[in-house]
């Protein structure tokens, strides 16, 4: 397994955000967590990130314990984060952004070469390279925050709701871009309230409730499941 | 656009004729009395004043937070510099230099142990602590017998000439340029963007504000060290709260962030009180006056975080050559 999350407990204060929730996710997989909001999804991923500690519980990556680990050492081991509501640096330009990015190499020309490569899948990136990224639209934004956790040529992508409030057809080619990047290798973990969409490109979800996993299976069983159509995609067919 | 190092050599070289053509001038002014006494001192604290802003930008700047103690880091400097050459016993011109750089660390090690607790603070957290240490100092250097005590120390040796103040400065600026425009400059400025961002690039936050912390309080310390030996003598009331406001006051007049300007923004708010003379008891008031103003029409500073380069004044000549024809 890249990663396995057994039996983590995070709180906030006395609140209990996150109780006691397992999960795996296989190299090469994309494994969705899907659940409403205050499910406890962001918690679990920046958990996992080390920008939160877990009360009890162990997260392994790559068979190392990782839960005690500060934030930019996990980081430094081939994880990256696209965290919710994209949190770009909107007063450096999208190339400072991307370089960013790749904060934690050391290899010039290899970034130089991944710079290109981002902006040949990102052609609209290319074009505002120099522009402040607050300037973006809120898709573009989604996109250079995509690219930029992908500079780090991570190992595994921790996605948090890439799709919030983005227009449908932008949620389509986010998306897309979603599955490219896991078919060039990269293992892909995915939070979404949007299920049915989540799912679609899955191969595998966990349903969270309240701070709990309540189901689990591949995501061709779970987009037929009746307690999930009723749950989460009832309103959306 | 890549520069080659041709290009890079010729600016290399630009600047160092530039920094020299700066100190022969002013010193020739100075040694041949175009500048009268009043007027070189002014010269003086105008670079001990670019020191300080520079220095505050740092933390205030580049790193974003806000801090409102800085005067006191300046105190540490003044007096530690001071007390070693007035009682070390060593010639002043041997001890001074020495002392300024112990004065750095000292400020440094303070701003350290005050980073610790307040840097894991946020925002008004950070500002209070910063002021609350500030105060501290003050109070500290007023009750301490070998600081003077109320009296303050006098006697201090006034051996800042305007030939150290220019060079103190101009390895402050190097240091501080060098350092912020490289990759730990770039961490720094990531962490005032968007500090979860930043420690989800992979970011040693907490490393990076103590970095950026600690050089703010070790060039205060060097700004206080020049400043002791300019004035002669200190009080320990000089450093208190309203002291690291003025400080303030010139890094966000500048603009937040931009090196140019604090140096203009030093060099404007040392002389405005002075110019303003003439005003008597409306120089404060006008003084105020005009801060406001500009915080209406330009609240992100004179410079914002822009910075006057070589590349700014090549695209600005280039403008004017293509306009002429036109016009
Ligand atoms: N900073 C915080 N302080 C206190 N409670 C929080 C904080 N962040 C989230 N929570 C609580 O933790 C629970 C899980 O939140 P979150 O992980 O953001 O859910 P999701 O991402 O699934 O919407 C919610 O009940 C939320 O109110
Ligand atoms: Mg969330």
């Amino acid at each position: 397994m890249l990663l396995s999350v057994d039996s983590i407990n995070v709180y906030y204060g006395r609140i209990h955000a996150v109780r006691d929730i397992s999960f795996e996710v296989a190299k090469g997989e994309v494994v969705t967590l899907i659940g409403a909001n205050g499910a406890g999804k962001t918690t679990i991923l920046q958990t996992i990130s080390g920008i939160l500690q877990p009360k009890s519980g162990t997260i392994k990556y790559e068979g190392v314990e990782i839960q005690n680990k500060p934030a930019y050492k996990i980081l430094q081991s081939g994880l990256a984060q696209v965290p919710e509501g994209r949190r770009i640096f909107t007063n450096l330009t999208v190339r400072e952004n991307l370089e960013m990015g790749a904060y934690t190499r050391h290899d010039k020309e290899g970034i130089t070469e991944d710079l290109k490569k981002s902006f040949s899948r990102f052609p609209r990136l290319e074009e505002r390279r120099n522009q402040h990224a607050g300037t973006l639209s809120g898709g573009e934004q989604q996109m250079l925050a995509i690219a930029r956790a992908l500079m780090s040529k991570p190992k595994l992508l921790l996605l948090d709701e890439p799709s919030m409030g983005l227009s449908p057809l932008l949620v389509q080619e986010i998306f897309r871009i979603i599955r490219d990047v896991n078919e060039d290798g990269t293992t892909v973990l995915l939070v979404e309230q949007n299920a049915q969409l989540a799912l679609s490109v899955a191969d595998r979800g966990y349903v969270l409730e309240t701070g709990k996993v309540i189901m689990s299976g591949g995501a061709k069983t779970l987009l037929v499941d009746e307690r999930i159509k009723a749950a989460y995609l009832g309103g959306e067919a | 656009m890549k520069k080659s190092s041709s290009r890079v050599f010729k600016t290399y070289v630009l600047n160092i004729v530039i920094i020299a053509a700066i100190f022969i001038a002013l010193q020739l002014m100075i040694t041949n009395g175009v500048f009268n006494s009043y007027t070189s001192g002014l010269v003086v604290q105008i670079f001990i004043n670019m020191i300080l802003t520079l220095s505050l930008n740092v933390a205030t700047g580049f790193l974003g937070e806000l801090c409102l103690g800085h005067a006191g880091f300046m105190a540490i400097g003044a007096y530690t510099t001071a007390l070693l050459t007035i009682n070390s016993g060593l010639p002043v011109m041997i001890m001074f230099p020495l002392g300024l750089i112990a004065g750095m660390i000292i400020s440094g090690i303070i701003g350290f142990l005050v980073g610790v607790p307040a840097l894991r603070l946020k925002g008004d957290y950070l500002a209070i602590i910063t002021l609350a240490f500030g105060e501290m100092i003050s109070i500290l250097l007023r009750t301490f017998k070998f600081t003077g005590g109320a009296l303050g120390l006098n006697g201090i040796p006034r051996v800042t000439s305007f030939a150290y103040s220019y060079w103190c400065f101009i390895i402050s600026l190097v240091l501080i340029i060098t350092f912020m425009f490289s990759r730990h400059g770039r961490a720094i400025l990531s962490i005032r963007e968007d500090e979860i961002a930043s420690e989800a690039t992979g970011v040693n936050t907490f490393k990076y504000k103590m970095i950026a912390f600690v050089m703010s309080a070790m060039f205060a310390g060097l700004a206080g060290g020049l400043f002791a030996h300019f004035q002669g003598n200190l009080a320990p009331e000089k450093f208190n709260y309203n002291y690291s406001i003025d400080i303030m006051v010139m890094v966000v007049f500048g603009g937040m962030g931009s090196v140019s300007g604090s140096i203009v923004s030093a060099i404007i708010l040392t002389l405005l009180p002075e110019l303003l003379r003439g005003f008597s008891e409306f120089r404060m008031l006008v003084y105020a006056i005009m801060l406001i103003v500009l915080m209406i029409f330009r609240p992100e500073g004179m410079f914002g975080r822009k910075e006057v380069t070589y590349r700014v004044f090549r695209r600005f000549l280039k403008r004017n050559k293509q306009n002429k024809p036109v016009s």
